[in-house]
């Protein structure tokens, strides 16, 4: 899990990326860049082309059949392009998908999936790790009697914070959490968004979010993505207040949007 | 509130035709099978003993049992198996797992749907060219249950890769999101959840295998052979081997006078053989079903 740390502060810089899907455009070339330990929120309605975005940062778009990307990612440093081990960059960039899923296994193998797949056995690291995950999840205390039970058993929220605890499993630079407060409660999020502030020490996060509040609350820059395009990016200071340059951001962030 | 209406009325009229119409079908579709076995059951009554399975035919397959064509069933079913199962369930992983959508891929699935779809004969005319004559293994078990293997093959790897794709793509997604493998998303999600339905497939095939005739016929079955009293094993690999198919397939058809229960007698065996197969895949199926996680 050795990762080259470039000599700037730039985690990711996105240049020019196009991305379709079977000829369909998703996203239609978009630049930008995210410092170290930054909490970046990405903002924009539905096929706005925030998921695909993600999927391009770990490579996991090339899943998708029929995709074509056009386009330069530069994760810390690196062309995503050209890395050679997949694997790695996937546990450099972790992904908070937005359906919660609860792999079909015990919620202590739910977290211990990732370092183990790494090649970490040993038990009490894994113990360890995994404690410490699920707290940071917010998960723990009502787990912690039960392991052993199958993480397909928890409820919706549950399970979302299990996703979060895989996530951060295998303690990756970047954190990508698509939507992760879809299926969890007022409270529970805010939680969670407490332990967000926490982790920014230690690695960056790139918030997906259609809780425009909630980048308000957390993000230090904001974009805002709309039809596979940015109409507006900057600090969500200037983002979400009257200042914002952009009519559209105003009316979106206040819920006028159309 | 509740009142009924028109369209409420014919909505519960329509919803009980359906109801008790395709219940009427599905017990229906029992008929046949408890018939058969009834018939079956009815005529063979006089001859079923334990002697009947365990003993050798006497007076030209006139009397006595029937032991050598119902071993020689159970190796060629157990060999065919061995051949088929590895290579199908492997080549099935690799075909739902691996493969991108290329031309490829669509060729192998194509010749996989066409293979399956080929007439047990025209496997037993390859059997007989590839292994008896070409590989020179001549008429034998060896010959016969690899035949049987291949006749197979296509219809595991289709019952296979139905089995894989059960399981969500959600699962496979999610393993390697957090950077693992492919290997070890199967090893990890996919098989452990999918292992059920692959072995019920796998088995319900090869117990189908159980039944053929025109392969077995060509490359390694013969009318009579008796095994020695006292042999372990009853049959070498390399010799020929009666089958409970044939066995029935000859009794009535070239055996003149034999006994009216016989040929009755004999399907009950195989049916039971075939029975057996298929209870040991519900069997393996609850079993594995208990460990099945969502």
């Amino acid at each position: 899990m050795i990762a080259l740390k470039p000599a700037t502060n730039l985690e990711i810089a996105v240049d020019n990326l196009h991305v379709s899907y079977a000829g369909k455009p998703a996203l239609k070339g978009i630049s930008f860049d995210v410092k170290r330990h930054e909490i970046f929120g990405i903002i924009g309605p539905a096929q706005s082309g925030k998921t695909t975005l993600l999927r391009c940062l770990n490579r996991t778009i090339e899943l998708v059949p029929g995709t074509k990307v056009v386009g330069d990612v530069i994760v810390g440093g690196e062309n995503v392009k050209r890395v050679k081990d997949v694997c790695d960059l996937r546990r450099r960039v972790g992904m908070v998908a937005p359906l919660p899923v609860g792999l079909p296994i015990s919620i202590y193998d739910n977290v211990a999936f990732a370092p183990r797949a790494a090649g970490l056995r040993n038990k009490a690291d894994l113990d360890v790790l995994v404690e410490r995950c699920l707290t940071q999840a917010a998960l723990f205390d009502e787990v912690k009697d039960r392991m052993h039970m199958l993480g397909t058993k928890l409820s919706g929220g549950q399970q979302q914070r299990l996703t979060i605890a895989r996530a951060l499993s295998h303690e990756p630079d970047i954190l990508c959490l698509d939507e992760f407060s879809i299926a969890i409660d007022p409270v529970t999020t805010m939680r969670i968004e407490e332990v967000l502030k926490e982790l920014r020490r230690e690695m960056t996060i790139i918030l997906v979010t259609n809780l425009v509040q909630q980048a308000r609350r957390l993000a230090d820059r904001t974009m805002f993505l709309w039809n596979g395009s940015i109409v507006e990016m900057g600090d969500s200071t200037l983002m979400f207040s009257e200042k914002a340059r952009e009519q559209r951001t105003r009316d979106y962030v206040n819920g006028i949007f159309g | 509130m509740f009142q009924s209406t028109a369209y409420s009325r014919a909505k519960t009229r329509r919803e009980l035709l359906a109801h008790y119409a395709l219940g009427a079908l599905a017990v229906g579709v029992t008929f046949p099978v408890i018939l058969i076995v009834a018939y079956l059951l009815h005529e063979a009554w006089p001859l079923l003993s334990w002697d009947f399975l365990f003993a050798n035919p006497t007076g030209g397959m006139r009397h006595g049992g029937i032991w050598p064509a119902l071993l020689g069933t159970m190796y060629l079913v157990t060999f065919s198996l061995f051949v088929a199962a590895p290579i199908g369930v492997m080549a099935a992983i690799y075909l739902n797992e691996y493969a991108t959508d290329n031309w490829f891929t669509r060729v192998v699935n194509l010749a996989v749907v066409n293979l399956a779809g080929v007439p047990s004969i025209v496997h037993a005319l390859f059997g007989l060219g590839a292994f008896v004559l070409f590989a020179g293994l001549g008429r034998s078990i060896l010959a016969a249950s690899l035949t049987l293997g291949i006749m197979t093959l296509p219809v595991i790897v289709a019952s296979t890769k139905e089995a894989l794709s059960a399981v969500p793509l959600s699962f496979r997604e999610a393993c390697l999101n957090v950077g693992a493998t492919r290997w070890q998303t199967i090893r990890g999600v996919v098989l452990p959840n999918s292992v059920s339905g692959i072995l019920t497939g796998v088995i319900l095939e090869i117990s189908r295998a159980a039944g053929e005739t025109a392969p077995v016929m060509f490359t390694g079955a013969v009318f009579y052979k008796m095994i020695e009293e006292g042999q372990l094993f009853g049959y070498n690999i390399m010799d020929q081997c009666m089958t409970l198919s044939m066995h029935l397939f000859t009794i009535t058809t070239q055996v003149t006078e034999a006994p009216h229960a016989l040929p009755f007698a004999t399907a009950i065996v195989l049916l039971g053989t075939v029975l057996a197969f298929n209870a040991t895949a519900i069997v393996l199926r609850v079993y594995l079903r208990t460990r099945k996680k969502w």
